[in-house]
């Protein structure tokens, strides 16, 4: 009998880190991108929101993957969802017995993971096709990859929207005697559409081989 | 009827789905390269959305209301399944989905020949989930839900197409290469929220 395969080889390592910075799912893949714009006008917002979806993610990957020999083809998605939308559940419950203020400002967000396409996109593209182990890296690593944009688009927002972060006052504003006046458009919607466009334009210069063939 | 104008107006263009509430927009940028792909999905969207929100709405007050279930015996006077809701909503959307199809299929060739490849396709749109989600969260009455399911789809169709509209007219700029593709698309859906943020605040 050979060795069984090491917990974190080189190609485990390649499948929870790949995501994250070169095939992140929100600049390249392009999923999940709705709820990562949403809420992004708060640090803490974002953070409680990427706990959830790595939550989720990771054991939805397990789940699918666990199943993934006893679903007949035709009702593959009808599981997936309910597998998801059970784990989704809890987190909602948990977040309203522990975190309520918060809760209710993420409000419908949270009940929107499950149609995230992060988790659909990871659980039919991955996790139906692989053991659970890599399953797990793999929900691990794309969670990980929204979290570094969403935390990067957070901090901006909040820094020059508001002059904080996370609630505290790093620059100090004009109207408390301060120098700072604060950019109001980076509270506002479309602020969130340019951050994303520019870091995606960041991305493809840093890593040219990533960029559309066609374009 | 001044209050379902108001409602309405407020779905289209104060709280526009895609460009106010970001949602939808993996399907608003993956399927606004043409004019017609964006009218078709916008019109399925519309379709979908107005069938579930009240039907959603419906199920919501008769099953998982507190109280709801009273009528099979009044040791359920105090039980609520509101918790159940997510899972519940999302089942009534995919089966919803699939009768449209089937029903469009059989009566509507033509209208299926559109449609077709986008129904599937919305039944995971985040677009359709949080017209049940928002009537919920907001609890709106039947009628107050049906125009809100018809505002808050035309309201996407309205941006999508519009959207696609600026992006076929793109194809012919000359775009830095690492802004090509989503880069640029990110940024073009950013001014069109902007240009949408002038109806922030209208009140009929």
């Amino acid at each position: 009998m050979t060795t069984a395969a090491p917990l974190l080889g080189p190609q485990e390592r390649a499948t929870l880190t790949r995501p994250i910075l070169i095939d992140n799912p929100i600049g390249i893949q392009m999923l999940g991108v709705c709820s990562a714009l949403a809420v992004t006008t708060r640090l803490d917002k974002a953070l409680v929101m990427c706990a959830c979806v790595v939550f989720v993610l990771v054991l939805a990957n397990l789940a699918v993957s666990l199943v993934r020999n006893y679903t007949p083809g035709s009702i593959r998605i009808i599981v997936q969802l309910t597998i998801i939308a059970s784990l989704v559940i809890v987190v909602d419950q948990v977040l309203k017995a522990y975190l309520y203020e918060l809760s209710l400002e993420l409000s419908v967000f949270v009940g929107l993971i499950i149609t995230n396409c992060i988790v659909m996109g990871r659980a039919e593209g991955f996790a139906m096709q692989n053991p659970p182990w890599p399953s797990v890296l793999d929900g691990l690593g794309n969670a990980l990859g929204y979290t570094v944009v969403l935390v990067l688009v957070a901090l901006a927002r909040e820094l020059f929207g508001a002059g904080r972060v996370l609630g505290f006052d790093v620059l100090p504003l004009a109207a408390g005697g301060g120098w700072y006046e604060p950019n109001g458009l980076m509270l506002i919607a479309p602020s969130a559409f340019f951050l994303v466009g520019l870091l995606i334009w960041a991305l493809k210069t840093w890593k040219p081989e990533l960029q559309d063939k066609e374009g | 009827m001044e209050h379902y104008l108001n409602l309405f107006v407020k779905a289209v263009f104060v709280e526009n789905m895609a460009l106010a509430f970001f949602l939808g927009i993996c399907s608003f940028l993956a399927c606004s390269k043409k004019v017609e792909t964006a009218i078709g999905l916008g019109a399925a969207v519309v379709f979908v959305q107005v069938l579930t929100v009240p039907l959603n709405n419906l199920i919501l007050r008769y099953l998982l209301a507190e109280g709801a279930l009273a009528w099979i015996s009044p040791a359920f006077a105090r039980v609520s399944l509101a918790f159940l809701s997510f899972i519940l909503f999302i089942g009534t959307i995919a089966a919803a989905v699939q009768v449209v199809e089937m029903t469009i299929d059989r009566f509507a060739p033509a209208l299926y020949a559109t449609l077709g490849v986008f129904l599937p396709l919305i039944a995971v749109n985040c677009v359709i989930l949080a017209g049940s989600l928002f009537m919920q969260e907001r609890e709106y009455t039947f009628a107050e839900s049906v125009v809100f399911g018809l505002g808050s789809g035309g309201g996407f169709a309205l941006a999508i197409v519009a959207m696609a509209a600026v992006r076929e007219k793109l194809a012919y700029s000359d775009i830095p290469r690492g802004l090509r593709g989503t880069g640029i698309a990110f940024i073009t859906a950013g001014l069109l929220s902007l240009a949408f943020m002038v109806f922030s605040g209208i009140q009929l």
